[in-house]
């Protein structure tokens, strides 16, 4: 629907801006609470402009991190962070990749009962369960390792039912043509499905990253050495100040460093990321 | 190069259903044969059966003097030109002719050679670094024949190549695709439901009719004597009159014909002539005319020349000999 009334005009971008104002009002407050120092916040009144401590606390948390609190330096829970959502991301479609290869491409026998078992795996999240989970990943010995943090959730139905879908929109005739040109199963694999599914790679990848990246209550639960903190997880035990008033200041500036990864994954890769969405044409 | 024997080939599917039976044919060497019929008819199983796509339920298939039967598509020695291309959309035109050949190992140097050589016989040497989505519908078409070119195979195998690009090119691909197997001699088979295109390409035409073959023969032969009626009505445009005999009592020889078949174009209008006919539509197709109309209640169209004169009813006579019978139930001919 295409009409050209200013009137609407102006009213959809009214609407526009609210919805941008709401989203980014708590994000600007954090930021501003980030540069100031830690009784500014306890005075009552909230700031609304950034402070002049900006430097100073973001080289701190940068630096040394928060002793009372336990957490290492918020570069160390950086790194474990990414290695955690790269080690997921990757895994997840590594995976599904290949098991909706196998399902789509190939008969077997109990083919099906094999598709739906994975598709039931959709209504048990990690929080279902996380106490047997817990109890696998303990008596396994992974506690406080990248293993630990990343394998439990790398099996994904969702992803291994959207390559199903993009599978099956690869037509017929291609799968037929490589067959006479004479291209085995992995070789069709890696030489036609991995390309054609480059975009929708690109997506998920975006979409698994952020999931990883924003895991909490699974590594809260599983890491108790601070070498193996990850960054959502630390910022909890941040707020979580023992003996004193929590340093709103520096978790905030942990905060605010904690969302560039994902940000610059979803401004680097929103070209490959939309055209995966949107793109229907093999 | 090579000949083709299909003997006694029948296609069974998994719950029972017979999509093809009984199929007996010999594809000598450097023939084009083209596998004409309705939708649905089994034609393009055949193909499939031939081509290794599809699995054989019955009888056996040669190529040269080899079965191959359980061998797979790449090693039949045989290429195929499917309906929507099948190019790879994210290789280019170059890497899309060379793919075969790489998975086969074929020397580098060579596989240069051979993409060259067919670029130049297609004409898409210009085209060669573009991506498939980058060519009109005709380019496309002959990349895919370029790709089966460069394999260099015993055979050609086209699936209703032609049936997704506009009228005109259809025409244009047509007579090149002819010029390009009489050039190489390569056997061939062409599966399509285009009567004109089946005429036009065939050494030989098979029909088919629901899984089996109704007639093999030169597009003339099969023009000129139709072996049943459904050959009758399916070769040749605008398509035969078949009328029952009991509509024309009075024509010779009908009497142990259950069906009397007349060409459009062996009716002529004749004062004298055994058939009255009431006009009932006319088609005007520039230099011809199409007169429907009735006869003795059953349906019957001429075609006359764009001068001949009309009126309300027509009194038609037909060329000596041009008379084809057929039986009452199978309708078989009779000669």
């Amino acid at each position: 629907m295409i009409e050209n009334r200013p009137g609407l005009n102006l009213l959809a971008h009214l609407t526009l801006m609210l919805g941008v104002a709401i989203v980014a009002l708590p994000v600007w407050v954090a930021f501003v609470a980030s540069t100031h120092t830690a009784t500014d916040f306890m005075s009552g009144t909230i700031p609304l402009w950034p402070g002049p401590h900006l430097i100073e606390n973001y080289s701190q948390m940068l630096g040394a991190g928060v002793s009372t609190s336990g957490t290492p330096p918020v570069g160390t829970m950086m790194l474990n962070s990414l290695i955690m959502a790269l080690l997921i991301a990757c895994g997840k479609i590594a995976i599904s990749i290949t098991s909706a290869f196998a399902i789509v491409y190939f008969r077997f026998p109990l083919r099906n009962m094999a598709f739906w078992c994975i598709f039931i795996t959709m209504m048990l999240p990690v929080e279902v369960r996380i106490v047997p989970t817990f109890q696998v990943v303990a008596d396994l010995g992974m506690l406080n390792s990248y293993a630990g943090l990343s394998i439990p959730l790398i099996a994904s139905a969702t992803a291994t039912f959207l390559f199903r879908q993009v599978f099956l929109t690869i037509p017929d005739e291609l799968t037929e043509a490589a067959r006479i040109d004479g291209a085995g199963p992995m070789k069709f694999f890696r030489d036609i499905l991995l390309p054609l599914s480059r975009t929708n790679i690109a997506a998920l990848f975006v979409i698994l990253f952020i999931y990883g990246w924003n895991q909490y209550l699974w590594p809260l639960l599983i890491t108790t050495s601070s070498d193996y903190y990850t960054i959502v997880a630390g910022i909890k035990r941040m707020a979580d100040a023992v003996d004193g008033l929590p340093q709103w200041h520096l978790v905030m500036a942990t905060a605010m460093l904690a969302m560039l990864p994902p940000v610059a994954v979803v401004i680097g890769m929103q070209r490959l990321f939309v055209k995966g969405l949107v793109e229907t044409e093999k | 190069m090579a000949s083709i024997t299909l003997d006694k080939v029948g296609k069974i599917y998994a719950g029972g259903t017979r999509a093809v039976g009984d199929v007996n044919i010999d594809i000598a060497d450097g023939e084009f044969i083209v596998l004409v019929g309705p939708s649905g008819c089994g034609k393009s199983t055949l193909l499939r059966m031939v081509a290794g796509l599809e699995s054989i339920s019955e009888g056996t298939v040669r190529i040269g003097d080899r079965v191959v039967n359980d061998i797979e598509p790449a090693d039949r020695d045989i290429a195929m030109v499917f309906q929507n291309y099948a190019l790879y959309p994210h290789m280019s035109v170059r890497q899309n002719l060379a793919y075969g050949l790489k998975n086969r190992g074929t020397p580098k140097p060579e596989i240069e050679r051979r993409v060259a050589e067919a670029a130049e016989i297609l004409q898409i040497g210009p085209f060669l670094d573009r991506k498939p989505r980058a060519l009109s519908g005709g380019q496309r078409q002959r990349v895919a024949m370029g790709r089966a070119i460069v394999r260099e195979p015993a055979a050609f195998l086209f699936d209703e190549p032609l049936s997704n690009l506009d009228a005109k090119l259809r025409v244009t691909m047509r007579l090149e695709i002819k010029e390009l197997q009489r050039r190489l001699r390569t056997t061939s088979i062409y599966v399509t439901h285009d009567q004109l295109e089946a005429m036009t390409l065939a050494d030989r035409l098979v029909v088919l009719n629901a899984g089996r073959i109704e007639q093999i023969g030169t597009p003339l032969e099969v023009y000129r004597k139709p072996a049943s009626t459904f050959v009758a009505s399916f070769i040749g445009s605008p398509a035969m009159n078949l009328i029952s005999s009991t509509a024309l009592p009075h024509l010779p020889g009908v009497a142990h014909a259950g069906t009397i078949g007349i060409r459009p174009e062996d009716l002529t209008v004749s004062a004298t002539g055994p058939i009255l006919m009431d006009v009932l539509a006319v088609e005007e197709l520039g230099a011809q005319r199409l007169v429907h109309g009735q006869t003795g209640g059953e349906r019957l169209t001429v075609t006359l020349s764009s001068n001949a004169e009309l009126s309300d009813s027509l009194r038609l006579d037909y060329r000596p000999g041009s008379l084809h019978l057929f039986t009452a139930g199978e309708g078989r001919r009779i000669d």
